[in-house]
């Protein structure tokens, strides 16, 4: 730098003859400034301040001007300048004065003027074009400094459109000799991709020179380029992988000058940048991941200091492993790195350890579960960003059996929350999983009317949309959607009946329209006690017109009888002469139609939302109108950008063209303004749906655009096609008894908000079981990727793990009742969480614990490993227990050793077959419940053993199994009639497959007698996959070729590959075969054949074949959904692996 | 990326600004407001991530004065709370035990200091000897004609 003190020292004298009053100003200035500030500071009031800086700003601004200020003047009053407007007052005078000084200003004056500019300015303004010239001035200097300030604003801002002008120059200064000038260049370089790419894109080789700079400083510089350009398009930079791994583990490996260490850290800033690209550069490519794995895995190593820095480069490595293709290993240790983060008593960690959590746990449910009281405490945590990021979390693992209490803890949330953007996303997320899952109507309309209520007027306008759509399309079954319609009359006419005052405008329309079209279901509701509570609401101040529109048309559905004629005449008079041409509209309709009862009936017929909606879009029904007028001599129609288009051509000929234009358009315009909305009004009325829905056809047709020029605003539902309707959200079938649903009440109180339990710990345990319930399957769910109709598929079907969830309810229940050790309570609580959540936690020595058990008594068999679900389902007990003081061994004692001896009940026939696990499905003070299934040649014989744990015998056992998807038979010998004290009755059952699902379920019911006492029942679910009922198919080659032909049902998909052996496809087949007992059939090079059937009569064909690095897989059947669901099977078994 | 950098007092007084992308007035002024209430509401104690539309509010306090970034949504919040880590690191360097007077009186400086630091929203440099290199090499200038200026020779 010497040389440059020199060249400056040099212009020293030139300096100081502009500058007459040398040292005295420099001090009086500064003092300037720190008079002000110090004025500032004193002062009281804002007021005052005001006061004191507009005279500042005054003197100033007569300085700035003076022709005598000397450019060191000036840097002083910039300076005064800046700290004004930092204070948020105008300055916008001095600005041209910045850029003045700039100009004209030495070194030090530059500075200030530069610094000025980049404070004043912003790229967009127009004064910037201003700066051009000097920068290009100060980029040609000979003075460094001069040069590093001109690239500094560069890089800082830069008008766009002045790029070209100065790029040669930027260009230049990559081969500068000195590293900071290179660095600055690269940097505003990248400030040009960011503005402007297009602009800089023939220099492409020049980022590599850069990043191939000697000075690490300018190579880091580069970095940020390839960041962006690899996130646009990580295709194109895939040969610099290896590049980038050989950068990164240099970095690790301190080989970089000491003076890049951050708190002996070598170069944080460098990794993490050199982790983000990797990652998007491994992203979904197997081949550039393998390269990455290593450094991956030292970085990991390396990282072990324990500050912050480290976490920060943790916390990317964790990002980048769970980005790039999946290795197992390295996911093992970035769970462990995840656990590390969310245990941490630091906030800072704990908040990224809950968002890695929300990011993997669709991949990795595991790791929540093994993390559920730490998440459960966030839940409660003071802060609410953690607790926003626990519901974020949470949303991510909502499924049917723990949605009411993660919708119930969101609500909690929006309850309190204030801002409006998380209210909005909050929201959203509410109303999805309420439509996805909610368990019955009554819970599925409060929630939406909390939801209507709390997210008012800023939440995303499709919610009542599709609410109010699910609503009218209804479900399966009539009766439901009759209850459930008529559940949110009854609770919105309360609604109202309170005060209606206080709810959002879209909650109040959502309401007019399920009143409108709905009201008639309540047989107690008068539809003139409802006339006039929507009446009370057009009489409110604060309903906006948009809302009285909404009102007005549901009460011309709903006028009939002598009172209600009424009501609505008064309405009409007072909205007939409304101002609002749409008010105006309704209230004639209204007034029309209430008169005239048949006409009404035919234009609003009663419960017609059923009905597709047909917007006739090419309006047909006007053909006769238009060939009448085409005969008439009209001109046929063009559509208006046509007409603009001839319009703008033929500007020249004005005259001629125009009189003879003049008429056409007048002849469109009759029919689109004064025909087509009476016609389709009527039209949209004959289908019975509120008049907005006209609106459906819109967007597609010129003509309907006239339409909502007359209505003034957008139809409700303008942007959806009634052809979309198909493909619409899927709402609770609510398949369950009424006795189920009141037992569902029973567990919704059961969340610790509602239930005072003596013990924390306990509720704690309480609200996991109810929060991480089923988890496990949704996971499964999750694993299969992507296809949302196979989650709703599977979500159907799957309805019943909600009862067995009541059941257990109910067990507790009972439980609490009745005086028991508090350890007692504990572990039938966990028994019965494990029942109901069906978890698939196992952590090795868990498993190795089962596996001693009954695997080694009845000698392990390929059988048990398919049987995944089934045998995990009590390590999840252990999982749980773990984080609670409860000691682990109450639960095992009477656990295993009922396990094993139960084995030696099993019936004498099936005892030589395979047969999973025994698993405890319920048990309360009486019973014990366990049940293991057992494969035969053609069938599936599940077998319950029923343990009398009281000391009294139990008479007339009674049970009845169902499912949707067996075929349940009674083996005949079985039936039980009772079972004495302490000894296990045992009933056999064959199942068959009605319908393929993924996993099948068997939901039952045990009903006894003591000899004393009233008849108990106790009901209890066994869940099963598919797998159980697959058998080995073996066929020929040739018979395959025939039968693939006749097979009508088909899933493609790719499938991950076991690629650790020699042969992937022979090693990846063999797995499938010994997981899911198929036949293969026959290896051709790179294809593969396998069959299998379910149970005895059911084909199916699998067909694999090796397509770059994965399994393409096309299964074929002539059973309906069999294929898809041993896909899923087949993806499991194969990530299993 | 990060999208601007605020410094304010326990007050509640911009102590310093930079804006990285282009921000009206109105909307600055909006900011500036939602982030010392934002961030002067948060106990102690608690995690120092906020969220702020689609942005991450990154904050530290020291003595009297907070320091606020707000970074793009995609960004790593830790690296983000050692980038004011380290500027203030490189302001006690410069200034020597940086208090916030320092700040108050000499902001442009500190200023300086910041664009040796960060460009455009991007790190420039890391090394905490090049950063300071770079002033220094900026103020000898300074000093020697300050020097040269204060001498009664003439």
């Amino acid at each position: 730098m010497s040389d440059v003190v020199e060249k400056t020292l040099t212009a020293l004298p030139s300096l100081l003859s502009l500058d007459s009053h040398s040292g005295a100003t420099k001090l009086s200035s500064t003092s300037k400034l720190g008079n002000l500030i110090r004025g500032i500071t004193e002062l009281t009031s804002k007021h005052e301040e005001e006061k004191l800086v507009q005279r500042e700003l005054v003197s100033i601004k007569e300085q700035v001007s003076s022709p005598n200020t000397s450019m060191r003047q000036m840097k002083e009053l910039m300076v005064r300048a800046i700290y004004c407007e930092m204070l948020g007052y105008e300055t916008s005078f001095s600005y041209i004065h910045a850029i003045k000084l700039a100009q004209q200003g030495t070194a030090l004056e530059k500075r200030v003027g530069y610094l000025a500019v980049s404070l004043f300015l912003n790229e967009s303004h127009e004064l910037l074009l201003l700066l051009v010239n000097t920068v290009l001035k100060d980029l040609q200097s000979t003075n460094l400094i001069e040069v590093c300030m001109a690239l500094t604003v560069v890089g800082q801002m830069f008008p766009k459109d002045m790029i070209p002008a100065i790029l040669p120059l930027v260009e230049e200064k990559l081969n500068h000799p000195k590293e900071i000038i290179r660095r600055k260049a690269v940097l505003a370089l990248y400030k040009f991709y960011l503005i402007a790419p297009n602009q800089v894109q023939h220099i492409h080789n020049k980022f590599r020179k850069a990043l191939c700079d000697k000075d690490p400083g300018v190579m880091a510089a580069s970095l940020h380029i390839y960041l962006q350009m690899i996130q646009d398009n990580p295709e194109g930079y895939k040969d610099l992988t290896a590049s980038f791994v050989t950068i990164l583990k240099q970095v690790v490996g301190g080989k970089l000058p000491m003076d890049f260490n951050y708190h002996s850290v070598p170069a944080p800033w460098l990794q993490i940048q050199l982790l983000r690209i990797l990652s998007f550069l491994g992203k979904n490519d197997q081949s550039s991941s393998e390269i990455i794995y290593e450094v991956l895995d030292e970085s990991l190593r390396r990282a072990e200091i324990n500050h912050n820095i480290t976490y920060a480069i943790l916390y990317e490595c964790v990002k980048c492993i769970y980005t790039i293709h999946p290795k197992s290993e390295l996911l093992e240790k970035a769970a462990k790195c995840i656990g590390n983060f969310v245990l941490s008593p630091k906030m800072n960690l704990k908040y990224l350890g809950l968002k890695a959590l929300t990011y993997v746990v669709q991949q990795d449910p595991k790791l929540a579960l093994q993390h559920q009281m730490t998440i459960i405490e966030c839940l409660d945590h003071p802060d609410l960003i953690i607790k926003r990021e626990t519901l974020e979390l949470l949303f991510r693992i909502t499924n049917a059996q723990n949605v009411t209490v993660i919708v119930e803890k969101m609500l909690e949330f929006l309850r309190v929350n204030k801002d409006d953007y998380t209210t909005i996303d909050l929201v959203g997320k509410v109303a999805e999983l309420a439509e996805k899952y909610a368990p019955d109507n009554e819970w599925f309309i409060e929630t939406m009317s909390t939801v209507f209520s709390v997210g008012g007027d800023v939440m995303q306008p499709d919610i009542p949309n599709s609410f109010l759509k699910l609503l009218s399309e209804g479900f399966d079954s009539v009766e439901e959607d009759r209850k459930l319609r008529l559940f949110a009359v009854d609770s919105y006419v309360s609604l109202l009946q309170g005060e209606p005052g206080k709810l959002p405008q879209r909650f109040l329309q959502v309401i007019s329209w399920v009143l409108g079209e709905y009201s008639y279901l309540s047989e107690e509701l008068e539809a003139a006690t409802v006339l006039r509570l929507l009446a009370k609401l057009l009489d409110m101040k604060s309903t906006s017109s948009e809302t009285k529109s909404w009102v007005l048309v549901a009460m011309t559905k709903l006028c009939e009888g002598g009172a209600g004629v009424s009501v609505a005449q008064e309405v009409c008079e007072t909205y007939s002469s409304s101002l609002d041409t749409v008010l105006r509209q309704r209230a004639q309709e209204l007034q029309h139609l209430s008169q005239d009862c048949e006409l009404r009936a035919r234009v609003l017929p009663r419960d017609a939302g059923l009905e597709p909606l047909e917007v006739d879009s090419s309006l047909s029904f006007l053909d006769g109108f238009v060939s009448e007028a085409l005969a008439a001599g009209a001109a046929p129609y063009k559509p208006p950008h046509q007409r603009q288009e001839e319009l703008a051509q033929s500007k020249a000929l004005s005259l001629e063209p125009y009189g003879l234009s003049l008429p056409i358009s007048m002849s469109s315009c009759s029919i689109a303004d004064r025909q087509s909305p009476t016609l389709l009004s009527v039209s949209s009325g004959l289908s019975g749906d509120s008049p907005d829905l006209s609106h459906k056809g819109g967007s597609t047709t010129l003509k309907l655009d006239g339409v909502k020029r007359v209505w003034g605003r957008e139809g409700y539902l303008s942007q959806r096609e009634p052809v979309e309707e198909s493909a619409h959200v899927e709402v609770p079938s609510p398949l369950r008894s009424p006795s189920q649903q009141g037992e569902a009440e029973s567990s919704h109180s059961q969340t610790p908000a509602t239930t005072p339990t003596p013990q924390p710990e306990q509720e704690k345990q309480q609200l996991a079981s109810s929060l991480f319930v089923g988890l496990g399957s949704h996971s499964s769910v999750c694993l299969m990727g992507k296809s949302e109709p196979t989650t709703q598929r599977f979500r159907r079907k799957a309805k019943g793990p909600v009862s067995p969830s009541a059941a257990s309810e109910q067990i507790s229940n009972s439980l609490v009742s009745t005086p028991s050790t508090a350890n007692d309570l504990l572990c039938n609580n966990l028994l019965d969480s494990s029942v109901t959540s069906e978890l698939s936690v196992s952590s090795p020595e868990q498993t190795s614990q089962l596996s001693q058990g009954p695997a080694a008594a009845n000698g392990t068999c390929d059988v048990e490993l398919t049987d995944g679900d089934v045998k995990e389902s009590s390590p999840s007990l252990v999982g749980g227990n773990s984080v609670v003081a409860a000691d682990p061994a109450p639960h095992e004692d009477p656990d295993r050793p009922e396990g094993l001896c139960l084995n030696t009940h099993l019936p004498a026939e099936l005892s030589g077959l395979c047969h999973s696990e025994i698993t405890p499905l319920c048990s309360n003070q009486s019973l014990d419940l366990s049940a293991c299934h057992v494969q035969k040649e053609d069938s599936l014989a599940l077998v319950v053993f029923i343990y009398n744990s009281s000391d009294s015998d139990i008479q007339q056992i009674l049970l009845e199994l169902d499912s949707d998807e067996l075929e349940v038979s009674c083996v005949c010998d079985s039936a039980v009639q009772g079972a004495r004290s302490h000894s296990v009755a045992v009933c056999q059952y064959s199942l068959t497959v009605k319908r393929p699902s993924v996993h099948v379920e068997v939901v039952g019911m045990v009903s006894y007698q003591f000899p004393v006492g009233t008849p108990q029942s106790v009901q209890f679910s066994y869940k099963l996959p598919l797998t159980g009922f697959i058998r080995p198919l073996t066929v020929s080659t040739e018979e395959y070729g025939t039968m693939w032909l006749d097979f009508s049902h088909d899933t493609k998909q790719k499938l991950t590959l076991i690629s650790d052996g020699q042969e992937p496809l022979a090693d990846t087949l063999n797995v499938l075969k010994k997981k899911l007992q198929l036949h293969v059939v026959e290896i051709i090079g790179m294809e593969g054949i396998v069959a299998c059937r379910l149970l005895r009569d059911q084909p199916c064909l699998m067909h694999c074949r090796l397509h770059a690095g994965t399994l393409s897989v096309w299964l074929r059947s002539p059973v309906p959904d069999l294929p898809d669901c041993l896909m899923y099977h087949c993806q499991r078994a194969l990530q299993e692996h | 990326m990060i999208r601007f950098l605020l410094l304010f007092s326990r007050q509640g007084k911009l102590r310093l600004q930079r804006w990285f992308t282009a921000i009206s007035e109105r909307e600055k002024k909006k900011i500036i407001r939602d982030m010392t209430t934002m961030v002067l509401a948060r106990q102690p104690r608690s995690c120092n991530f906020l969220h702020w539309k689609d942005l991450k509010v990154i904050y530290k306090r020291y003595a009297s004065l907070y320091f606020c970034l707000a970074i793009d949504n995609q960004e790593n919040e830790l690296i983000a709370l050692e980038v004011i880590q380290r500027y203030v690191e490189l302001l006690d360097k410069y200034f020597g035990n940086v208090c916030e007077l320092d700040i108050i009186f000499n902001f442009e400086k500190a200023y300086f200091i910041l664009d040796e630091f960060l460009i455009g929203g991007e790190i420039q440099e890391t090394s905490k000897q090049m950063v300071n290199r770079a002033i220094e090499a900026s103020d000898m200038l300074q000093e020697t004609m300050e020097e040269y200026m204060s001498k009664p020779a003439f």
